[in-house]
């Protein structure tokens, strides 16, 4: 469904991604785990278009994006920040969005919407949000076109307990419909029950790329966090 | 080099075949969407309304000193020719910068990146030029309703377009704020004042040559040259016209040399656009 094949990026003399192979299909739920810096949300800026790559290809249903802007009507993308206008309201924001992707999505999807209680801050500027009202709003919008694809990046960092466990079971609900999720976050235990896959980015470059049973067998760890702290103590050790 | 019509053209086959699949009726081109968007964001800055305050204010005020209304005109002219190309370049540069989060958000959406440049450079050419309107052209249009007095409104109004592209310009070369707003600056500086001496510099150093076709193209080089030569040919008093505007007359006449000195004027906020785009295109968020 989504294809990366060699994808590479430097800013700089800093090579951020290099050789980036990967292949994803519907109903998985990919994780990207790797140190900061190693290039996760560079390559998931790859995937939207916001960094063009230097050399290398992206793909989507077989048909490059690179120039390319129709397929992101299929996305719904989390920021890590989610930044948006200071002066805007929450509910402009929302009715802008979906101004501007009318006619490219089939249904509206505001379940997100009304567990987050959108309603009750829906008159506030988003100067004057919080961090975490912040993040409601960006997993919100990633969710509100019912996109095939989802990419949300750090989606609980700031959340408080409730909210990221509500946003948990709408990642889990998508994914059970066949979506394709791809999810970085440094919480790895939050990652352990969403994850089908596990795509491990160390300095630009594919470490392993493999299905979570997998990797936990290979480990003989159950949890994800301990499986990837035994592959970090390998790697240091080999 | 592309025309504008090709350049801009995708952006409105996308707005028709929207039409065609009929999944909105009233789905309109979305850089339309997008720039009230745009304009709403621009007009809650104060700077804007001071802006129309401020040309207000002045136009007013010259027109109020004198009896004779040339007169008027001539100063209105001369602070034109400085403070809108000053203000459209400074403000569009900042309002780009400011807009980074928005552009983001919208680089993520299924549109064009050129959809995106494109909406904000309306939107900013919208929101000034109706500054423009309110506080030369009101004034204008009660003391001096002449072709002299559009002429000037005319050549405003060219400026503002010219200078907002021009920032656009700069604004997606530069990633840092500061830098950009210093490259605003330098052009406005380099445009507005320094190319004035340069010229004057060259025409002394070769005064032995015929320097006649030099100049023109000098002239063309700079648009506040141009919107000057535009005005001036208007009015029509050969004392101010200066050295490029009697050779623009002298070789053109006076109603091909304002059309064709517009022309050029037009096309220093064409082409600055068109390469703003391209670069953006390219451009990592």
């Amino acid at each position: 469904m989504l294809e990366s094949i060699q994808l590479s990026k430097s800013f700089g003399k800093l090579k951020v991604l290099d050789g980036v192979s990967v292949r994803m299909q519907a109903g998985q739920a990919v994780s990207f785990i790797g140190p900061n810096g190693s290039g996760k949300t560079t390559f998931i800026k790859c995937l939207l278009g916001l960094v063009i790559p230097d050399s290398g290809d992206v793909t989507m249903n077989g048909e490059h994006i690179l120039g390319n802007w129709d397929y992101r009507r299929h996305i719904g993308y989390m920021p890590q920040i989610g930044r948006y206008p200071d002066h805007i309201r929450v509910g402009q924001l929302f009715d802008m969005i979906q101004e501007i992707r009318r006619g490219t999505f089939q249904r509206l999807d505001d379940d997100l919407m009304r567990a987050f209680e959108v309603d009750t801050f829906a008159h506030k500027t988003m100067r004057t949000l919080s961090g975490g009202t912040r993040q409601k709003v960006s997993a919100c919008l990633a969710f509100m076109f019912d996109p095939a694809v989802l990419i949300l990046d750090e989606p609980t960092a700031g959340l408080d307990p409730l909210s990221s466990e509500i946003l948990k079971e709408k990642v889990l609900a998508e994914k059970a419909k066949g979506k394709l999720t791809l999810l970085t976050s440094h919480i790895l235990s939050d990652l352990d029950e969403l994850t089908t896959d596990v795509l491990y980015i160390m300095e630009g470059k594919v470490l392993f790329y493999q299905p979570i049973e997998q990797l936990k067998a290979q480990t003989g760890e159950d949890k994800l966090h301990r499986a990837i702290a035994n592959v970090m103590k390998q790697q240091a050790t080999a | 080099m592309k025309s504008i019509v090709q350049e801009i053209a995708p952006e409105i086959r996308f707005a028709t075949m929207q039409h065609t699949t009929g999944k909105s009726a009233a789905a309109g081109n979305p850089i339309f969407r997008i720039i009230k968007y745009v304009l709403y964001d621009i007009l809650q800055n104060r700077i804007v309304i001071g802006y129309t305050l401020f040309l207000l204010a002045v136009s007013m005020g010259l027109f109020g000193l004198s009896d004779d209304p040339t007169k008027g005109l001539i100063s209105l002219l001369n602070i034109v020719l400085i403070v809108t190309p000053l203000v459209s370049v400074v403000f569009a540069t900042i309002h780009f910068y400011n807009a980074g989060e928005f552009i983001e958000l919208l680089a993520a959406q299924p549109i064009r990146r050129g959809v995106i440049v494109w909406s904000q450079f309306l939107g900013l050419v919208i929101a000034l030029l109706i500054a423009v309107l309110l506080g030369i052209g009101v004034p204008i249009a009660l003391y001096t309703p002449t072709a002299t007095g559009l002429s000037l409104l005319a050549a405003a109004m060219g400026l503002t377009i010219v200078f907002i592209a021009l920032a656009l310009l700069a604004s997606v070369f530069t990633r840092d704020k500061a830098k950009g707003i210093g490259v605003a600056l330098l052009l406005w500086f380099y445009f507005a004042l320094l190319y004035d001496a340069l010229v004057l510099f060259i025409l002394f150093s070769f005064a032995d040559y015929p320097l006649e076709k030099a100049t023109l193209v000098l002239a063309a080089l700079n648009p506040i040259d141009l919107a000057r030569v535009v005005v001036l040919l208007q009015m029509d008093i050969s004392a101010l016209m200066g050295y490029t505007g009697a050779l623009f007359r002298e070789w053109l006449g006076s109603s091909w040399g304002i059309v064709s000195a517009m022309g050029i004027l037009l096309l220093w906020a064409v082409v600055p656009m068109l390469l703003a785009v391209r670069v953006f295109r390219k451009k990592d968020l």
